[in-house]
Parts: C-alpha cells; structure tokens; sequence
C-alpha cells in the first residue's frame, strides 16, 4: 500500500536528515546530536509501529503525579486506522425514528458546527433547541471565513488522497492531535464538498464547469475549495438554508439575541450527573430563562479574543468554554493559539479588532522586507515607498529560508518569521511592526485584471481600513491572533468528559494539534456538524430513549439560574471607575507581550501575575452602567471578559508547564540554532487537559498521551 | 493624509420597541481620521460610559462588512455615504472635521426598532424559512463534480449569493421592499442546477411570505440596488419576476 511506502520512504529521508543534521550541529553543540540521534532512532522504529503501541499504557503508568486518559477512555475504536470510522458506524447504537422524536437535543452557536449539526439533527428527527448571540444564525462568526476549505477529492490529480490530508494535518499540527480523529476528518471530508453543491454553494469553477481549486500553507496539492474570498459566507448560508428549512418545519426551535450563561447538570439514579439544559439570558429583555434537553451540543466558537485585539467577531467569546469547564469538562491544550501571519497592521489605540487578509494571497503575493536597514529606516519615517525599493534590495525571507514551501510555509512558521524581521529592525511602517505582501511580480505575470478577479475583494477591503492602493504599493501585513486549536476536550465521539455534553467546531481542541492549517477550520466545523455528531451523539442517547422530558422547576435549574443571578448582580454592584473595554485592552496587551508568539518561562511568570491583578481590578473597579434585565451590551461584555481573564490565565499556565516549541506554541529556551521549534516529544507528546478544581485554586493536569501507532513523528521541514 | 478632527454626532436615542424616540447631540474631540465609523461610535460609548450615561445601543460583529449586522443610516445613506460598503467599512475619513453626523437605525414598517439603532431584522430569516433553500437532507447526494455548471452561471449565481442579509434595501425603500434581499436568494438558486428544480416554487412562496411580513411593493425606484453594500444587482429582480409568473402559470 502507498500508505506504507510512503511512511518508509519518510522514515529513511528522517533518518539521512536527521544525520545530516548531527553532522552539522555536532562540532558546536554535543547534545543537539545526541538529540538528531533520537530522531534517527525514532525514523527507525516507525518501520514497525504495531510495537510501539501497548506503550501507550505502559508509559503513564510509570509516571504517578498525573493521571492519564487511555486510548479507551478517548473511545477510540479497534483497527487500522482507515478503519476505525467504518468500525465505529458499524458498531454503534442508533435511536429509532420514534425515539427521535422523543429526545431533545440542545445546540448552542450556529456557525458552521452548529447550524449543520443542528440542521442535520433535526433531520435525522431529533427536536432541536438551538441558540445564537447574534440577531439571526446567518451571522454567526463562521460567515467571515475568506480563503477556503480542503477535501481530499483530488479534481486536480496532483496526488492527493485521504492520506495525504491526514498526513499535512497531522505533520501541520506538529504531531499533537489525535491520529484517529484526524485520519475520520480527512475521510469525511469529500462528503462536506458534496453536501454543499447539493445545497447550492456557489464555489468557484473552472472554464471546463468543474471546481476549481487553490493552494493553502503546509500542502504541496491544491485542495482547497473557495467562493471567491467569501468561502465561510457561502458555506454557512448552506447551513444556514438547511437550518431555515428546518426551522420553518417546526422542527428546530431558533432561539436568536439568546446567551448561555451556564449548563444544568441533573444526576442520574446511579448519581452520575449529565447536561440536562442550560440557562440563557435574552439579550434583548435581559431575563433568564431555562431550557431542558436529554443533550446538549456546545459549537460556540475560539477564544481569540483573550486578546482583546484579534480578527474573530466581536461577539466571538470563551464563556461557554469555561462554563463547560467548571461543571468538569477538561480544558485541552489553552496555550495552542494561532497567529495568522497575514493581516493589516494595528494604526491606534481605539482600535476595536484586526482584520485578516486570506492566506490564498500568498499564493501570489510575494513576502518581502528590505535587504538593507537604511531602507527599513525610511520606510518607518514615511520617506519612501515600498516600490522605491530595488529588487536587488529585497528580502524575500521565507523563499530564502524555506525554498520548498516558500510563502506558502504553515502560519504559525510564517509569524515567527515575520517577528523575527521586525524585532531585528526591518520593519516597514511607522511602528516597525509590519511587512510587505506584494503582488507586483503576480500583475506582471497574470494581468491586473486576472489579480483583480482571484482577490479583488481582498484588495477592496485593505484600501478601504488601509486607505492605500495595494495594486500600486505592496500591502503591509503583520502577525495577529486568528484561531484557538486548543479548547474542551473531547473524546472520538465529540462528548467532553461530562456526560450529555458535547464539543464540536473550533470550540473543541481536537483535530488541529499546536497549529491548524489553512482552510482546515471549515472542514472541521461542517465535518464535526453534518457527519460526525449527528452519528456518534446517538451512541449516547440510545440509552436515554427511557428519560423523560423534565421539568425546568427542577431545583438543579432553580439553583443554576440563581447562581447565574448573583453573578450579574455582583458584576451590576462593583459600580467602579473602568468600562469594561478598558480592562479587555489591558488584558490583551498583556497576553500579547507574555504569553503571545515568543514566550518564555520568565515571561510566563510574570504574565500570570498581572493577569491576577487583572482579575482584581475587574472584580473591583469595573463599571457597568444600565440594569441587568433589560438590553445592556456593557453587562454582556463584562460577563464575556470576565472568562477572558481566566482563560488567559489558563493559557498563561498550559504555556509554563508545555517545555517544549510545537506548533503555534513557540518557547524561545526550545528552539533550534536556526530559530525553529523544537519539539521534546519524549516529555511533552500528550494532550495537556486541565480540570477545574474550584475558584482560585490551580487546575489540575491530566494527560492524554498521543503516541502515534500510524505515523512516524518528524521535525517539520519546509526548506527541501 | 489622515487627520484628527472634531465633530458633532446626532444619534437617534430609543429606550425601547414603544419608547418615543429623539435625536440626541454628542460633541467628540479629536477623533483619528484612519478610525472606522464603529470605533467612532465605540469612543463616544466609552466617554458616555465615563459620564454614567447610557451608551449607544447598536448592531455589529464581523466589522469587516461580512456579518451582515451593522445597520446605520448614516446623513441619509443605509451604510453612510461611500458606495459598496457596509457601515463597519466606512472610515471617519469620509467626514470633515466640524461636520455634524446624524445617525439613525433602519427605518423600515418590517423593522421594529428594539434599541437606539437596533432593529429586529426577523422578517428576513422568516422569508428564508419559507422557501430560501433546496431541500436535500444531509448524506447521500451525488458527487460534487457530478454536474459541471458554467463558470459564467457559477459566477453569476455567486454574486447574487453575496447579499450579506442586512436589510440596507428595504431600509432604502420608499415603499419598504425587500425584493432585492429576496430576488437575490431566489436567483442564486434558480441559476444552479441543483436549485432549479424547486425555483418556481421557491419564488412563490418567498414572495408570499414577504407580503405577509409587512413588506411593500417593488416599483422599481432602485433605491435598493444604489445603496446595497454589495452591490447586488437589479437584474436578479428581474429574474424573479420571470420566476414569479412562471409559478403562477403553472397555478
Ligand atoms: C477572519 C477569519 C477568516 C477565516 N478564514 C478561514 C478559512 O478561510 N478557512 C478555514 O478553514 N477557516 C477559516 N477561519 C476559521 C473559521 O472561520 C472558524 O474556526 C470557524 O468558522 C468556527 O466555526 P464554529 O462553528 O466553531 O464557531 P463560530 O462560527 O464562531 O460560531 C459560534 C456560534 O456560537 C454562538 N455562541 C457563542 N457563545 C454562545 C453562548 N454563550 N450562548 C449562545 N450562543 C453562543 C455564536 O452566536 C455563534 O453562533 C477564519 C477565521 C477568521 C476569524
Ligand atoms: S440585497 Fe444588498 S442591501 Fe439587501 S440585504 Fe442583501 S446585501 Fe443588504
Ligand atoms: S459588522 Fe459585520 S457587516 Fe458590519
């Protein structure tokens, strides 16, 4: 099979790289080769890769202080991994159409996770309750997706297959995410492609009326399917359709401007507890409500906006996240955030958000900074240009650095290059704090209007905020905070370690590992939504044809909704002297600086600190004006960032005890001489889960130990 | 060159859906011409605030012209004075400094106001339900490659599906139409393969939903088309009408 002699013909490359490697670093430092060694040995052993898997067990046992998640806990099913998925489905229980009708799921978010999990759902028969923040579920953040989304159908046979995508997920991910629910992804995806021609996405064709396809990061094939520059629109208004169909049969119930602010959890009769409802608050009137359902389905999104400054919706937030958290469900792997290397600058201090240039620019726009630092110095004053500069005088680092990726280097390599230009002083404009993308040689080659037609709306957006004519003088970019990888674990059914509570679409951490690639989050969201849960959230509920509907006078809901009162009612009473966006600024500075895209143990202490201090001055001198039960945009914010804070903390605290560089998690004591991360697979290959242990007292680490049974773990290469 | 400036901002003040409304005048101070016309509004929120006032309530999220949410009339313009944008796109550049902003929510029969500038947009996800889609289930359809669709027919129907839903048309119709948000849908639909199948059908009932909602008759001002943020074109009415008939012939 290709699969093995692709995973051999690997391994020996590893295994010369890795000796090349010893070679050159050996004279200089004794313990990088002693390190290549390593490598090499591991390259050897991935020939049989069946041996390695009862470590997994065996491994963890030998360690005490933290408790560990088996492979059979996670539920991941018996076989070769192509066969895992068909084993489950083959295996699972299923609830008859009767019973559907019986059971009451609940969904909260509509974006791609969300209105194709409850669209499908609703299908299938289940009654489906399902919640947004925004005024309609057409507007969920998902909508502002640019660039693309992947499937394994190779339309361009130029090799691609579904163990191709597996394996760039895997590899891309830095080898930290699951392999068997990763392998399930790239499977389902060329279902996802299907679903949405059926619905009417209307996806960009070539002249011949088939799709088209682009490059993203990290691939050698073109696989991603695009709408023009408004992917994530097209794909949620197919969900959205779906959704609207169902809504309008009566079969979903759409609860629009509705906020969950905590999950109910009512015990069984062996006394173990399940989701049972959740509490709202109408965002228009202000009131609490309750909602009862057998399940509840959480697809609320990423927790960029810790940051404050960060390309996710203003609305986007962590809250559902870490109410899930409190009630047991473990937080995986907080420190995985990405940051996108490609989007405009930051220009003041009341700036409310970044705005994201696609990744598919880079595949014709050149990324540049100048040769010399004298240009870099006028470039900061504003007396030249970008175009006065020759192309003798260029620095087109990342073809320089990594010739076989080129500008098409994964994100998380793509940032750090970036950062690594401005911090040595060859930054482009006033602040020092951004490069050029240029699409001067792409005109020439193409034509202006060829340009105009793959990216115009790109090219609109950037001189609308930037007010500067990107077909003229090359675009400035800089790193931003994007995509959260991390979030609630998960086990391969998407149901979190809380019974009756699932996780899907980016609010989860399961599929991307350290660093997601580009146009993998759509895929995950619709995978999740159309064809993963709606399959393994019947595994659950099977057994619970027998419960009844209950009643939301039950005290488990009295006492969740008053607990959630006296919350807003301590926020409503502190009557300090900040706004709550104030505080949000400070918080993101401070993420940013220390636990941002150089982080060091230092840096990390210290962090944590302020973000304490933080916390304080939120619970004591915020001011929220209004009443708590009316329409109060002030209060929503203000119970938003206070998660915030502690999921900054979270990450502040993930990022400290992860020793090691993976992915979009850069630890500058971990690298190599050439400024790459350098992974510590012998201490750090598990999936670090957090578990609250009460307010104030520090979470407690539980590890799922990620030992690749399929693949063999590599440093990533991108240079040849 | 970007410059700071200083204007004044009338804003339409409402407590609530039967609150009597009025405009209430803001001054704000050195305001950075290269801030977007939300961040405007954010800094007179945040000065309201630090006065123990109530801020201005009003839709918004993406901020990037992509949501859908943001819903200003800005001096007289759904989405302000610049063409093809959303309000979330309008920079203060477009202002001068000592200028007088008035700013109002979408004055539309089918968009009760709920706050300030916040209106419930309902009545377009209800015309969506009633037909804005193409009933297939989730599993089992064919391969994606399956039917080739013209790259011009696939582009047309792209560019008709790029209305975001924002309600800038019916808020700029004199007669309060929505015939543009809807002949949009039904012409994305109507122009794919996969769609055409149900398109007569969808016509009529999405334009049955969109009387019953409060909307009013199309009299082909174009009010819509000029200050659509996406420029949606009116040719996609046309395409409906024609839908439309058909539906009725087959009645
Ligand atoms: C600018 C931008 C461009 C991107 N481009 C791409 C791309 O080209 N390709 C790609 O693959 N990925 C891309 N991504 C990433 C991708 O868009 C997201 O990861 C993905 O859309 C997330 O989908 P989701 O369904 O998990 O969550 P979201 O779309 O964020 O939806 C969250 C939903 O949950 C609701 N919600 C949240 N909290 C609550 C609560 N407490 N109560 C009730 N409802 C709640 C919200 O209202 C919303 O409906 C991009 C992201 C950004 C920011
Ligand atoms: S047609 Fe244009 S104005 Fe009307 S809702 Fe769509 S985008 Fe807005
Ligand atoms: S805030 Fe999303 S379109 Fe304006």
């Amino acid at each position: 099979m290709a699969n093995k002699e692709e995973i051999l013909d690997a391994a020996k490359k590893v295994a010369v790289k890795a000796a090349e490697a010893a070679l050159d670093v050996a004279g200089k430092v004794l313990d990088k080769a002693a390190e290549a060694l390593e490598d090499a040995k591991e390259a050897q052993q991935a020939e049989a890769p069946k041996a390695e898997a009862p470590k997994a067990e065996a491994k963890p046992a030998a360690k005490k202080e933290a408790k560990v998640i088996t492979p059979k806990d996670a539920k991941i099913p018996e076989g070769p991994l192509e066969l895992k998925w068909t084993n489950y489905k083959n295996h699972q229980k299923l609830v008859n159409p009767a019973n559907k009708r019986r059971l009451d799921v609940i969904v909260v978010g509509t974006g791609l996770a969300g209105a194709s999990a409850a669209a499908s759902l609703a299908e299938m028969g289940f009654n489906v309750l399902n919640f947004c923040i925004q005024d309609s579920p057409r507007r969920a953040h998902s909508i502002a997706a640019q660039g693309g989304i992947n499937a394994a159908k190779n339309y361009q046979n130029d090799g691609d297959s579904v163990y191709r995508l597996y394996y760039d997920t895997i590899k891309g991910g830095d080898y930290r995410a699951r392999e068997a629910n990763v392998y399930r992804l790239a499977e389902v995806s060329n279902n996802i492609i299907d679903q949405c021609v059926a619905q009417g996405v209307p996806f960009a064709r070539e002249y011949g009326g088939l799709l088209d396809n682009r490059s993203f990061g990290g691939a050698q094939v073109s696989r991603t399917f695009y709408a023009k520059g408004q992917t994530g629109q097209q794909l949620l208004l197919g969900a959205y359709s779906a959704l609207s169909r169902q809504i309008g049969k009566g079969k979903v119930k759409m609860y629009t401007r509705y906020e969950m602010l905590d999950i109910v959890m009512i015990a069984d009769e062996n006394g173990e507890k399940r989701a049972r409802g959740i509490i709202a608050r109408n965002l228009v009137t202000g009131r609490i409500e309750r909602f009862f359902a057998h399940a509840v389905v959480v697809g609320s999104g990423g927790y960029g906006n810790t940051f404050f400054l960060s390309t996710n919706a203003m609305a986007s937030n962590g809250s559902a996240a870490m109410q899930m958290y409190r009630h047991g469900a473990y937080f995986a792997n907080p420190c995985y955030a990405q940051i996108h290397p490609t989007c405009i600058p930051k220009h003041g201090d009341f700036q409310s958000k970044l705005t994201l240039m696609s990744e598919s620019l880079r595949n014709d726009g050149r990324i540049w900074v100048p040769k010399k630092l004298e240009d870099a110095k006028l470039l900061q004053a504003g007396k030249i240009k970008g175009r006065d500069i020759p192309e003798e005088d260029r620095d087109y680092y990342l073809e320089r650095r990594y010739p076989a990726f080129g500008n098409l280097v994964p994100r998380d390599v793509a940032s750090r290059a970036a950062k690594e230009r401005c911090d040595k002083g060859y930054g482009v404009n006033n602040t020092g704090l951004a490069v050029f993308l240029d699409f001067s040689d792409a005109i020439q080659r193409l034509g202006k209007d060829v340009v105009a037609q793959k990216y115009g709306n790109l090219f609109q957006m950037y001189e609308k905020i930037v007010d500067e004519n990107p077909y003229e003088n090359p675009m400035m970019i800089f790193p931003a905070i994007h995509y959260t990888m991390g979030g609630i674990w998960v086990d391969y059914e998407l149901q979190t370690s809380v019974k009756g509570l699932f996780c899907i679409g980016e609010a989860n951490f399961s599929d991307h590992g350290a660093n997601r690639l580009g146009a993998s989050a759509l895929m995950q969201g619709l995978a999740d939504g159309y064809f993963v849960l709606p399959y393994t959230i019947q595994n659950y509920l099977a057994d619970q044809i027998g419960v009844p509907r209950m009643s939301t006078d039950l005290p488990e809901f009295a006492e969740a909704e008053k607990a959630v009162q006296e919350k807003i009612n301590k926020l409503m009473a502190i009557q300090g002297k900040r706004s709550v966006d104030s505080i949000h600024k400070e918080l993101g500075l401070i993420m940013w600086d220390f636990v941002g895209m150089g982080r060091t143990a230092e840096g990390l202490k210290e962090g944590i600190k302020k973000i304490d201090a933080i916390k304080k001055e939120f619970w004591t001198n915020v001011y929220i004006p209004g009443e708590a039960n009316s329409l109060n945009n002030e209060l929503e914010k203000a119970l938003r960032l206070a998660d915030f804070i502690e999921i900054g903390r979270l990450m502040a605290v993930d990022a400290l005890h992860r020793e090691e560089s993976c992915g979009g998690h850069f630890r500058e004591e971990y690298q190599t001489p050439e400024g790459e991360a350098l992974r510590q697979d012998d201490k750090f290959s598990y999936v670090g889960c957090w578990k609250y242990t009460g307010e104030d007292s520090e979470p407690e680490l539980i590890k799922e130990p990620l030992d690749y049974e399929f693949t063999e773990r590599k440093t990533r290469n991108y240079k040849n | 060159m970007d410059q700071y400036i200083d204007i004044k901002v009338r804003v339409w003040r409402q407590a609530g859906p039967k609150a009597q409304g009025h405009f209430e005048t803001y001054e704000l101070k050195h305001v950075f011409q290269g801030a977007s016309f939300l961040e405007m509004i954010d800094i007179l929120n945040e000065q309201l605030v630090a006065e123990h006032k109530d801020p201005v309530t009003y839709d918004h999220d993406c901020r990037e012209g992509i949501c859908g949410m943001c819903s200003m009339y800005v001096n007289g313009h759904p989405h302000g004075p610049d063409s093809a944008i959303t309000t979330c796109q309008l920079h203060m550049r477009k202002f001068k400094d000592g200028e007088t902003i008035t700013v109002e929510p979408w004055r539309s029969r089918a968009f009760p106001v709920i706050k300030d500038l916040m209106v419930d947009r309902g009545a377009y996800d209800k015309i969506m339900q009633a037909g804005g889609f193409v009933s297939v289930n989730t599993g089992g359809v064919p391969d994606a490659n399956a039917i080739p669709i013209p790259k011009p027919v696939a582009d047309e129907a792209m560019d008709a599906a790029s209305c975001i839903g924002c309600g800038a048309c019916a808020a700029a119709c004199k007669n309060g139409s929505a015939m543009l948000f809807v002949s949009a849908k039904v012409s994305q639909l109507a122009l794919l393969p996969q769609g055409k199948v149900e398109a007569a059908a969808r016509a009529k009932a999405m334009v049955a939903k969109m009387d019953e909602l409060g909307f009013g008759n199309c009299t082909n001002t174009g009010a819509c088309a000029a200050e659509c943020p996406k420029s949606v074109s009116l040719a996609n009415i046309a395409r409906l009408n024609r839908e439309f008939l058909c539906a009725k012939f087959q009645d």
